[in-house]
């Protein structure tokens, strides 16, 4: 295994528990393992082996059972809420299957939002979004809402308003889940130029094999424990 | 983050729902309006009062002919009075007496020239102007030697000087009183209306005999349907009172057991009670107002509340991207300020300009204060704190992931 860079994560006997019912439902069972700056990984495992849930985690919407997280050498369980949210807002980015964007914001306020949160100016907010809609293709749709918009086209500005506030990091959750073939292929193209040409770290989950095909690195989940972890080779864009 | 662009969301969402913004500040604009207006209409009743009351004068009492019934005084209709202007002369030779005159009153047609006027007519002595603290503006009040000689003179009120004269100077002119000629020798000061809502202007006064003479020739010599008194000052009030209810019944010969003929009534006191009877009056207008108020407010919470709800996704999605609480908290407190504030805007409008029209229409001096204005807007501040508080807080306690499940 190549690990290029040093660790940006490093999870160590993760477990997450659910409440079910009288007992818990063991989601996760005991997860460890490191991801390098730079790297493209590729999670895959049948549904409900725990990859959501291990994404959650490490994008810092929700905390461990058990175990520790280090994002960047930092305990995240020491942090506040208010803490992991400035992470969120800086250091990551997310990328949904459903795009989860604001139905009735313009493709311009939901890639500025985060900026928002970041205490961007106004003015400031508006130019970069625009920007970054021009890296993904969308700058002649920033006033259309989402529902204006294709499902390919909904994604782009969720990848766009994930990279607006240039994080280390993108998770993404099946984000080709609801899209076709064609439309996959230009939003893996665009994940994988990302990762080559600026190093951001990518870590998506994906059922499908051709879109794994695009990381370096495959992790398999089964019953809320790793039973894979392999380089392969990137595919020729 | 910054507020300028919380307010813009805001604004935003509640655009979006246009109709259940509207619907929702309607609560707030009523409320508000409706103390602002209570409050104006409370304190234009409170000022008429006062001024009937300074108008009135002070350390007033009536003595009524007739006597004293369990539950009040009841001057029987057409029974003959029972005081005399002697009476009256007894009464302010009492050491705490400044002044007493006996009236007789009634109404009658005037005419001057081609004008006819109908008004009410006081025949009285120059004590009444004393005991009324009422000042002529032209001219001169009569004398004693007038009521002694029953003169033909008349001293008339500013209405009656406006209605029968117009621009005219009325000294020296002669008006007919039910036939009878008077000289207008003065014209009284403006007193404007009494506390039972009557125009105090609107009268005319001449010497008591004159008057049982030549005008209300039906009635009875020396006497007088009542008598008013001051006393020398607010402390001899009692003292006064005691002294006259002694002195008329010795005089009218009352024994021990028997009803007197006569009620003494303090004028001021009844003032009083009217002045605190408005005063709680206006509470009550401005109470009731309040709670619409509150119920505005009410209002506010469960719009606000449903509206966390729906947008349950809206802010696992914002806390994604990097919401701290205290944001989604200040988001919807500041939707829910920004409704009540816009409400309380709208119904200031309202409310300033409906004080204006009932001003207008019913004559009473309403008046919108800036107290209660800033009282307005600093209580529809409270109540979107006060009931944006809870929603707010329920959104920014959400848990993301769960936020983010939601649909
Ligand atoms: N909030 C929750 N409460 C209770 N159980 C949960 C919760 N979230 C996930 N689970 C359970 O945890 C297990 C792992 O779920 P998870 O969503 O991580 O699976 P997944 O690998 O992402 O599946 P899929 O491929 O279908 O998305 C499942 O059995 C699921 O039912
Ligand atoms: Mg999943």
């Amino acid at each position: 295994m190549t690990h290029p860079g040093k660790p940006l994560i490093e999870v160590v006997n993760l477990e997450k528990d659910y409440p079910a019912g009288a007992g818990v439902l063991q989601a996760l069972r005991g997860v460890s393992l490191s991801i390098a700056e730079g790297e493209f990984v590729a999670i895959m495992g049948a549904s409900g082996s725990g990859k959501s849930t291990f994404m959650n985690l490490l994008g810092c919407l929700d905390r461990p059972t058990r175990g520790s997280y280090h994002l960047d050498g930092q305990d995240v369980s020491r942090l506040s809420s208010d803490q992991l949210a400035a992470l969120r807002n800086r250091e990551i980015g997310f990328v949904f299957q459903g795009f989860n964007l604001l139905p009735k914001l313009s493709a311009l306020d939901n890639v500025a939002l985060p900026l928002m949160y970041a205490g961007t100016g106004r003015e400031a907010r508006r130019r970069q979004a625009q920007a970054v809609l021009e890296r993904v293709g969308l700058g002649e749709r920033s006033h259309h809402t989402p529902l204006q918009l294709s499902g390919g086209q909904q994604q782009r500005v969720a990848i766009a308003r994930a990279l607006v506030t240039h994080p280390r990091i993108i998770f993404a959750d099946e984000p080709t889940g609801n899209l076709d073939s064609e439309t996959s292929r230009q939003v893996m193209d665009f994940f994988s130029q990302l990762n080559r040409e600026e190093g951001i770290t990518l870590v998506l989950v994906t059922h499908e094999a051709d879109i794994a095909a695009y990381a370096r690195r495959r992790i398999r989940f089964q019953d809320g424990r790793v039973v894979e972890d392999v380089a392969q080779a990137e595919v020729a864009a | 983050m910054i507020f300028t662009s919380l307010f813009e969301t805001a604004w935003h969402a509640l655009t979006t729902h246009r109709m259940r913004s509207f619907l929702t500040m309607l609560g707030m604009v009523i409320g508000v309006a409706a103390v602002i207006l209570m409050l104006a209409i409370g304190q234009g009743a409170q000022a008429m009062v006062r001024g009937a009351i300074e108008s009135m004068g002070s350390n007033l009492f009536i003595i009524m002919s007739g006597a004293t019934t369990t539950g009040g005084a009841r001057v029987a209709g057409g029974t003959a009075p029972t005081l005399t202007f002697d009476d009256a002369a007894a009464i302010r030779e009492l050491p705490d007496i400044l002044a007493s005159a006996p009236v007789s009153p009634g109404s009658a047609q005037l005419i001057y020239g081609g004008v006819n006027w109908n008004t009410s007519v006081y025949g009285t002595t120059p004590d009444y102007a004393v005991v009324r603290d009422w000042a002529v503006d032209s001219g001169g009040f009569f004398s004693e030697a007038d009521v002694r000689s029953g003169a033909r003179v008349a001293v008339i009120g500013a209405v009656v000087a406006r209605e029968l004269f117009g621009d005219e100077d009325p000294i020296g002119r002669i008006i007919r009183i039910r036939q009878a000629p008077f000289e207008v020798i003065g014209v009284l000061a403006a007193k404007g209306q009494s506390l039972d809502g009557r125009d105090q202007d609107d009268t005319v006064m001449v010497p008591i005999s004159s008057a049982q003479q030549k005008i209300f020739s039906g009635s009875l010599r020396n006497r007088a349907r009542f008598i008013m008194a001051r006393a020398v000052s607010e402390k001899s009030m009692d003292a006064a009172e005691s002294a006259i209810n002694e002195l008329l019944r010795s005089r009218h010969h009352v024994g021990v057991g028997q009803d007197d003929d006569f009620t003494v009534r303090n004028l001021t006191a009844i003032a009083e009670t009217a002045a605190s009877t408005t005063r709680i009056m206006s509470l009550l207008l401005g109470a009731i107002a309040a709670i619409s108020l509150v119920v505005g407010g009410i209002g506010i919470m469960n719009i606000m509340l449903v509206s966390v709800t729906e947008r349950t996704r809206e802010i696992g999605i914002r806390m994604a991207i990097g919401a701290r609480r205290r944001d989604v908290l200040w988001q919807f407190l500041i939707e829910a300020l920004t409704l009540s504030l816009i409400g309380c805007g709208i119904g200031l409008v309202l409310g300033i300009g409906g004080a204006w029209g009932v001003g207008s229409l019913t004559g009473l001096p309403v008046a919108v204060t800036s107290a209660s204005v800033l009282m307005a807007v600093g209580v529809s501040f409270l109540i979107g704190v006060f009931f944006g508080f809870y929603p707010a807080r329920s959104a920014a306690g959400l848990d993301p992931i769960e936020a983010l499940r939601s649909q």
